[in-house]
């Protein structure tokens, strides 16, 4: 099968990318510049992100849509005010994850931001369960460009005036080039920054004028380490159908108010892992020296028995040192408890650990 | 001091008398992007040709490290090992990996020079 292209292609091999296949999509893994710096940067200045391969759904509809969606998801979204944005997830009625995204109320309906490798199946899955009562579109006319980092609002309000009055986790429609764009002040990097929904036909002049500005194209290699630091799940590895949100770690991200009244798909086994605990949990990781554990290495407790998995791992550039999460037995998941982690048939020390790895304050609006 | 001769795992390797100085080549270093780990064999071991001595790590991936002779390790480079960006900057000089007494000098002419590598090296990125 052929792999799609996002608008900024063309601007991916001007900057030398090197792409990689990504859910189906030719993605840039980094740029001639490298992770770590790539990295860096973004932590110190500001990153561009082409994340046009995620999913934007629109939903359109009105109180019954509000009612609707809150059998899907836990959240209380009678109460969530226009352009105010939530994370939250699509479960099964086992509590398992189909996948992890941002809701946002808009004017007409809502809008939700979806995995790239979980789009198709997400619509199929919520155009059964709203029994195609509700206009859905999954735009593949629009992309999504994200800015990252400290001087991401200063470089964004050169281009689109007025994104600096954004608070976090809220959006607004704003003009560029005369074409309506949708930005919210978020993102998944740990850094204060921006989501911009644009018109596929100006995406690319959109981009052209943030690195005029002074930002700079950042690869999904660097997206990984920043996330990771950030103690963000990604999908697929930290998070699937396997692990609910509770296991996960997540239940900050869950109404109070919906679990009290339990009337979503998956509430009877959130509520039921609320009271009578989780026996896995999802943990930070951090291996003593400089080891790197990965994806899938076994984690052991202090006798050398098998007690989880590692779910994510790499080096991060801003902490300079490995980092990893994964999921031990919850007995296990204090924080300081030592660990082993067996890396190439040897044991190495490590603890769990309390995440973010690495935390910067976000600018007005974070709670 | 004789010729670097490479690998086809793209190593250099540089006799002096019986002792051998090896690394990975500027060329690796580039597919492999930022090394972030390298963990390296330890002194008074011995290794088989074409068996792993070592390991590099970028933040995407590990990759095993190939010793192209057998020999025994005399000497490790901990310059690498405390910051591996060196393997980066340096690949080709400063920045090698391991020092071996070799055990069977014929095994260095199984391994190409510098003019063969290069052309192996574009031919296999292409």
């Amino acid at each position: 099968m052929e792999r799609k292209k996002t608008s900024l292609y063309q601007l991916h091999q001007d900057c030398n990318a090197k792409f990689v296949e990504f859910a189906g999509y030719q993605m840039p893994i980094q740029y001639s510049e490298g992770i770590v710096e790539e990295h860096k940067f973004t932590r110190n200045h500001s990153g561009i992100f082409d994340v046009s391969h995620m999913g934007q759904l629109f939903i359109y509809g009105g109180e019954d849509l509000i009612k609707d969606l809150e059998k899907i998801f836990p959240l209380d979204l009678k109460n969530l005010k226009l352009n105010h944005s939530k994370y939250s997830f699509l479960m099964d009625k086992d509590a398992g994850i189909h996948d992890d995204l941002i809701i946002t109320k808009i004017n007409e309906g809502f809008l939700i931001i979806l995995n790239a490798a979980c789009k198709d199946n997400d619509f199929k899955i919520l155009k059964e369960l709203l029994r195609e009562k509700y206009k859905m579109v999954l735009d593949e006319n629009r992309s999504l460009i994200a800015i990252q980092g400290p001087k991401s609002s200063q470089v964004l309000n050169k281009v689109v005036d007025g994104v600096n009055d954004l608070n976090f986790m809220s959006g607004n429609w704003f003009s560029f080039e005369n074409q309506k764009v949708y930005i919210t002040r978020s993102g998944y990097t740990g850094e204060d920054g921006f989501e911009i929904s644009i018109p596929n036909d100006f995406a690319d002049k959109l981009t052209r004028e943030l690195i005029y500005k002074g930002s700079k194209l950042i690869g999904l290699g660097a997206r990984d380490t920043l996330r990771l630091e950030a103690g963000l799940c990604l999908y697929g590895h930290d998070l699937d159908k396997d692990k609910t949100p509770i296991e996960a770690n997540l239940k900050w991200a869950i109404s109070k108010e919906r679990i009290s009244k339990g009337d979503f798909i998956g509430s009877d086994i959130i509520i039921k892992q609320l009271n009578d605990g989780v026996s896995k949990i999802r943990v930070g990781i951090k291996p003593e020296g400089r080891i790197i554990a990965r994806e899938k290495t076994k984690i052991f407790n202090q006798s050398y028995v098998y007690i989880g998995e590692i779910t994510s791992g790499t080096f991060g550039p801003s902490v300079n040192g490995p980092v990893a999460m994964g999921y031990v037995e919850n007995e296990f998941s204090k924080k300081d408890t030592k660990v082993f982690l067996e890396v190439r048939g040897k044991k190495h020390p490590a603890s769990i650990c309390s995440l973010p790895f690495y935390k910067k304050s976000y600018v007005k609006g974070v709670n | 001091m004789s010729e670097v001769k490479y690998s086809k795992e793209h190593e250099w390797i540089k006799l002096d008398g019986d002792v051998a100085t090896i690394g990975i080549t500027k060329h690796a270093t580039e597919m492999l992007g930022d090394i972030v780990f390298a963990e390296l064999p330890e002194k008074g071991s011995n290794v088989e040709k074409d068996g792993t001595a070592g390991v590099v790590e970028s933040t995407k991936a590990a990759s095993d490290v190939y010793t192209p002779v057998s020999g025994e390790v005399v000497d490790t480079n901990q310059a690498i090992v405390d910051d591996p960006s060196k393997i980066n900057q340096d690949p080709e000089n400063s920045a090698w990996f391991f020092k071996l007494k070799i055990k069977d000098p014929a095994e260095m002419d199984t391994l190409m020079n510098k003019d063969d590598y290069d052309k192996f090296a574009k031919e296999t990125s292409a």
